[in-house]
């Protein structure tokens, strides 16, 4: 199951020591790499800046996907996800505080695999990335990678 | 006359020319004419008078004599005159002494007869065609006789005749002059009306105010044409006035528009923002307040926990105003489409949404089929929604309930409601139930933010209804709207 890396792109630094607790609580022991941008997600995914040198064709299992994001926003780095052969069905989900219709309908027409609200009541939140890892991680099937 | 009022302006002036100048014609012939006959008429009496004393004279000398003979030959100088037909010498007892015939073979003395029982010694006489004219012979201080002559009107006809000739063709020949005449003037009166007609005619059928009729002097055709002019002029300059003030109008509303759009779109912007940024610091708040708990909770007394479990209410609480007040301006922006909705259908699936969360819960619920209404499904839907959802919420203390959802109707219009038999309200409260945020319970009684009435007001409101409530504490309420 270590082998199953999950990419959290996440600007707030609060939100994001509150997933990685909400996983923890979950006992998801997988590896978490944290893209605090748009730009550092990108990197990571295709082996750029920082991340150089890193073997791209291992893709994380999921990409947990916040939208409000400096440099470059969550909807422009799914659109390149989605526009790379590469990663062209890498499972994202949109992990976000807004519940806005726009936001909704842009997600879906750009590729998302799944929209979570981020609720602010932690129990709640933990019990959601509960039901996240379970899914993606164990229950679905990702496409398989062309060799 | 009406007809002649129908007539065309050239024929119009055609005719009353030829009427003008044929009747001063004709007065002028038949003045002339009888002038003519009446002088002619005078010198015949004044030429047979004279012949008359003549031969009264010279057969004078006869009568004395007793010589009828003598008389007949000086009669028959009258030959010379053609005009007289006869004549003849009376003696003194009105015996015929001479006579002479013009035309012998034709009615004779009895002619002449009449005349002598005349009173007056001399005189004369117009008959229908002929002058009897007589005069007494005298010689020395005696009268001896009387001498009577008839001269035929003869030539006076045929002269007025002749007369009367000329007269007709030269009525004749003036008349088409004057037409001819009348025909080439007309054209400068009738013209320029005509040109009026045609230019009033194009302006009102090509609706082109800039047309101008054609000018014609200074006379009041002249001034008809300038006046003309002169208000088509003002009805372009109007038009033109009538034009810009609708562009600027148009201009104004575009510029409104773009103002409301943009005022819009800022709200929109800051609806997002709201959703979005307001909440991640509540997380935080909530979250790691929940970390301590379940890290250090062991360490804290119970106060210590219970102060940590406030703080994660708190927040929690402010996420849902934060979301309620977002619903709220959802309902006011966006446009309003009108559609004919199912209020029946609505009202049974949200009641089953209610039901399916809370099996274990008896409700009855009354849903009246088929009442369809005008508005926009997706905020009838939320209005539908709040109501049912606090009939449910309000009813949770009591063992049984009934909720119940129909329409009735006052002034021909339809009233919806939604009654329920649960906790109900004070009504001296009652003014409070539709404010934003106002609640008429504790929170501890039942939850909620005081939000959803605020919303169904607003979306009835946008709909054009009313929306109004009755409640008895303990016996539940009924909620009314219109649309």
């Amino acid at each position: 199951m270590n082998d199953k890396v999950i990419l959290l792109v996440e600007d707030n630094p609060d939100d994001e020591e509150l997933t990685l607790r909400a996983l923890k609580k979950n006992n998801i022991q997988n590896d978490v790499v944290v893209a605090r941008d748009g730009v550092q997600a990108l990197d990571y995914l295709f082996g750029n800046g920082a991340h150089a040198g890193r073997n791209v064709s291992i893709l994380p299992s999921v990409v947990l996907l916040d939208l409000k994001l400096p440099k470059i926003d969550g909807l422009e780095v799914l659109k390149k996800i989605r526009g790379d052969d590469r990663t062209r069905f890498l499972p994202v989900v949109i992990l976000t505080s807004s519940k806005e219709d726009q936001d909704l309908i842009n997600g879906y027409k750009l590729g998302a695999n799944s929209y979570i609200r981020k609720p602010v009541d932690f129990s709640q939140f933990i019990d959601a990335v509960r039901q996240l890892g379970l899914y993606w991680l164990l229950l679905n099937e990702p496409a398989p990678s062309e060799r | 006359m009406s007809s002649f009022r129908d007539l065309p302006i050239k024929h119009k002036l055609t005719a009353l020319s030829v009427l003008a100048s044929g009747s001063a014609l004709v007065l002028a012939c038949f003045t002339f004419v009888v002038y003519d006959g009446w002088t002619f008429r005078d010198s015949l009496i004044q030429t047979v008078s004279t012949q008359a004393k003549m031969v009264g004279y010279n057969s004078a000398a006869a009568l004395v004599f007793g010589e009828p003979r003598s008389a007949r030959e000086t009669l028959s100088a009258l030959n010379a005159e053609p005009r007289i037909i006869s004549a003849g010498v009376y003696i003194r007892d009105g015996k015929l002494f001479a006579s002479y015939l013009r035309d012998p073979g034709r009615d004779g003395d009895e002619a002449l007869g009449p005349v002598l029982s005349h009173s007056n010694a001399e005189g004369h006489r117009f008959e229908a065609n002929h002058l009897d004219l007589w005069r007494p012979i005298i010689f020395g201080q005696e009268r001896l006789g009387t001498i009577v002559i008839r001269a035929d009107l003869e030539a006076i006809r045929t002269r007025q005749l002749r007369y009367l000739g000329i007269a007709v063709v030269v009525l004749l020949i003036s008349t088409l002059g004057a037409i001819l005449v009348s025909f080439g003037f007309q054209r400068s009166i009738s013209g320029p009306i005509l040109g009026l007609a045609m230019t009033a005619r194009t302006v009102s059928r090509d609706k082109d105010f800039s047309l101008r009729a054609r000018g014609s002097g200074k006379d009041e055709i002249g001034v008809l044409v300038e006046t003309f002019n002169e208000m088509l002029a003002r009805i372009q300059e109007q038009n033109q006035q009538l034009q810009k003030a609708h562009d600027e109008l148009e201009q104004r509303v575009i510029e409104r528009t773009t103002q409301l759009e943009a005022a819009n779109k800022e709200l929109e912007a800051f609806a997002y923002s709201v959703s979005h940024d307001l909440r991640a610091p509540l997380r935080s708040i909530d979250g790691f307040s929940e970390a301590i708990l379940q890290g250090y909770g062991d360490q804290l007394d119970q106060q210590g926990r219970s102060d940590l479990q406030r703080v994660r209410a708190a927040s929690q609480r402010m996420a849902q105003l934060i979301d309620d007040i977002l619903n709220l301006s959802r309902v006011s922006r966006g446009e309003m489409r009108y559609e004919a909705v199912n209020l029946s259908t609505i009202a049974r699936a949200i009641a089953s949404e209610l039901q399916s969360v809370a099996p274990e819960r008896p409700v009855e619920l009354s849903i009246l089929d088929g009442v369809i209404a005008t508005g926009d499904p997706r905020l009838l839907r939320v209005v539908l929604d709040n109501l049912l959802r606090n009939a449910w919420k309000f009813t949770e203390k009591h063992p049984t309930a009934k909720i119940e959802f129909g329409v009735s109707h006052s002034n021909g219009k339809p009233v919806y409601f939604v009654r329920d038999d649960g906790a109900g309200f004070d009504m001296a409260y009652a003014g409070k139930l539709f404010g934003a945020f106002q609640r008429l319970h504790a929170m501890t009684e039942f939850q909620g933010t005081g939000i959803g009435l605020a919303t169904v007001q607003r979306i009835v409101h946008r709909h054009g209804g009313r929306v109004w409530a009755e409640g008895k504490v303990e016996q539940g309420a009924i909620f009314y709207f219109t649309l």
